[in-house]
């Protein structure tokens, strides 16, 4: 369905990648934690390698939570849209299709806050 | 020379069809259809407005005359509380975090509705409808009035008051969730803001908002807003009555009327109870005596007296919001959730935040046994054990917010509390995310709407969100320092814990000073 108006209704898109100053935005969660309320959203270059997410931006934000510590990076499963993902960590957002406003999840399994999903 | 007045004065029901029906007339000079533009394009048909049945018998002036002498009663309660250091009368200062919300939050809110309620008044063909949204449309504007002036006594003596009621709404993060409600409704047709707020927010969920308030407010000895709400209550009386003819009136009008109204009302009703989160939260976290709990208020005024008017408004064809299935889930869920995210964001809050302690956990526990035991005394415990550390836990990142409700992706999936809800549309080769079901359906009903959303996190990244004339590439540049001082929160007194603020160590002594010798 379609907004019905008076006259002809067609605005841009606030959010556009060409606003954010070179970079986009890219959305990473950690399921089974729930200290961090919701996930959390970058505001990174396309040309961030996956790596440098993983080991820099990642660790800021998750580094807080008891359990961060044991995470393997490398056993991390990971979900794009929903739908398994495996990255590529020497290549960019950009080359692996991780188009602005992607929203990835990250699964660890074992790790859950002891079952309280802490 | 004297005027002579040769007839004697008019009877009630004259002076009521003069003063309400006598005041239309039909254009001569122009088309009706171009005085009244926004009339139909909604898809609304209504026949005969002349079928329209008043809600409330008032006209004009009688209208003046019982506000008038409301406002005298308020005004003098509000002197005679400022005078008396009515504010040291409270349970605890920690109280008045619910009121800084209400002040920032609803108060404003109630502006817009004065706003909408006057445009709504003057599409309307027909006179009726006009005069009633005109009444309603002073009220809000009243309401909007008198609870800055209640709330302003709290200026004087505590934070988190001074950016008044104006300011912070366009601006702080949570509070574009219920500003972007409104203006969701606002920039609707005549018809759609009748449902959205005459009827949906007005009528079936106005309880779920005022009474929690206002009997907090009572409960915790805040004599200003208890005022402030009873002089309210009567017009609160009439709007509600106003949504119901309202709804009614289109229904009877023709039947073709009646997907267009179940559509709107089952966006709506989602649409508060996400803006309703927000009260959940003040109910079962933020008041020192607590009335009842969300929960509880949902069944009372939701299931049981939202149940009984969706049973009458059946022999129309009405159903109930497909959205209640979701709500059954979330009354379990919603109050926690919302805590916990100001609890790790009250940097960037306009109000303090606290864990809850071991009694108030036991009541929550009582309250909720489905859940909080389960999901959520955890998270307080290990946050109290970081706290106790020195390791308080602040979220250092912005977090991914609902294009729709705009309200951080904090909730879980309807059949798993242990996971976030993700819902993703695209729309003209670009991601959209919504928090839930419901959102996303109203996202993908109207996505050219709802792809212009101000979302907060994003703005702030786009940098629009810094006073005039910040330099982001100025050395030792600080954007969320910047944020705040764009938001009018002043870091380290408006924000963080109630614990070690200024408003807990003058509020203990003021009432120290008043009621002992040293």
């Amino acid at each position: 369905m379609a907004v019905k108006a008076l006259s002809e209704y067609n605005f841009p898109a606030a959010d556009t990648q060409d606003k954010f100053h070179g970079n986009q935005l890219l959305y990473v969660g950690w399921d089974d934690h729930l200290m961090f309320c919701a996930p959390f959203a970058y505001c990174i270059p396309p040309s961030t390698k996956f790596s440098e997410l993983v080991e820099k931006h990642l660790p800021h934000s998750f580094g807080p939570h008891p359990e961060w510590a044991k995470v393997d990076v490398s056993k991390i499963v990971w979900l794009k849209s929903g739908q398994p993902f495996q990255p590529d960590m020497n290549k960019t957002l950009a080359e692996q299709g991780l188009e602005h406003k992607t929203a990835l999840r990250m699964q660890t399994p074992g790790l859950n806050g002891n079952g309280t999903y802490f | 020379m004297d005027m002579k007045a040769n007839k004697k004065k008019l009877g009630l029901k004259e002076k009521y069809a003069h003063m309400t029906r006598g005041l239309d007339w039909q254009t001569t000079y122009q088309p009706m259809d171009k005085v009244f533009p926004q009339a139909t394009f909604e898809g609304i048909k209504i026949h005969d407005w002349e079928k329209w049945e008043d809600p409330f018998r008032l006209t004009m002036d009688a209208y003046w005359k019982y506000q008038a002498e409301k406002e005298r009663k308020l005004y003098a309660v509000l002197d005679a509380f400022a005078q008396n250091n009515g504010h040291l009368g409270i349970t605890d200062a920690r109280y008045l975090n619910a009121v800084k919300l209400f002040l920032t939050g609803i108060s404003p809110l109630e502006y817009v509705a004065h706003r909408g309620f006057a445009a709504a008044g003057r599409n309307f063909p027909g006179v009726g409808p006009r005069v009633a949204c005109l009444m309603q449309s002073i009220d809000e504007i009243r309401h909007a009035q008198t609870q800055i002036h209640a709330l302003s006594n709290y200026n004087k003596f505590y934070e988190g008051f001074h950016a008044g009621a104006a300011h912070q709404i366009e601006r702080i993060w949570y509070l574009s969730v219920p500003k972007s409600f409104f203006d969701d409704a606002f920039s609707a047709g005549p018809f759609e803001w009748m449902i959205a707020i005459g009827f949906s927010f007005e009528y079936v969920l106005t309880n779920l908002l005022f009474v929690p308030f206002m009997s907090g407010a009572a409960y915790n000895g805040d004599m200003a807003t208890v005022t402030f709400g009873f002089s309210a209550q009567s017009d609160e009386a009439r709007h509600m009555t106003l949504g119901l003819e309202c709804i009614k009136f289109m229904l009877e009008q023709d039947p073709d009327n009646l997907p267009i109204v179940q559509k709107w009302i089952d966006k709506w009703a989602w649409r508060g109870i996400r803006v309703l989160t927000l009260v959940g939260m003040m109910m079962d976290y933020m008041l020192p005596k607590r009335v009842m709990s969300w929960k509880e208020a949902w069944e009372i005024y939701f299931e049981q007296n939202g149940g009984a008017l969706f049973n009458d408004l059946a022999k129309y064809g009405i159903k109930v919001p497909d959205c209640i299935t979701q709500c059954t889930v979330d009354k379990e869920h919603i109050s926690h959730q919302a805590w916990c995210t100001f609890y790790q964001y009250a940097h960037a809050s306009a109000f303090h935040t606290w864990l809850p302690n071991a009694e108030e956990m036991d009541w929550l526990s009582a309250k909720y046994p489905n859940t909080f035991d389960k999901y959520y005394r955890p998270r307080y415990e290990q946050w109290r054990e970081m706290a106790d550390k020195g390791e308080r836990f602040y979220n250092n990142t912005l977090p991914m917010l609902c294009q729709v409700c705009q309200i951080p992706m904090v909730f879980t999936e309807p059949d798993d509390p242990s996971k976030i809800c993700y819902r993703e549309s695209d729309y003209q080769g670009e991601k959209y995310h919504t928090c839930s079901d419901g959102c996303k359906h109203i996202f993908d009903d109207e996505p050219e709407k709802y792809i212009q959303a101000w979302l907060p996190v994003h703005q702030i990244y786009q940098g629009n969100c810094w006073p005039e004339g910040t330099d982001p590439t100025a050395e030792g540049f600080d954007p969320m320092a910047k944020v705040l001082e764009w938001y009018h929160i002043e870091n380290g007194k408006d924000n963080l814990d109630y614990e070690g603020s200024g408003d807990q160590a003058n509020f203990a002594a003021w009432r120290g000073a008043a009621t002992q010798n040293t």
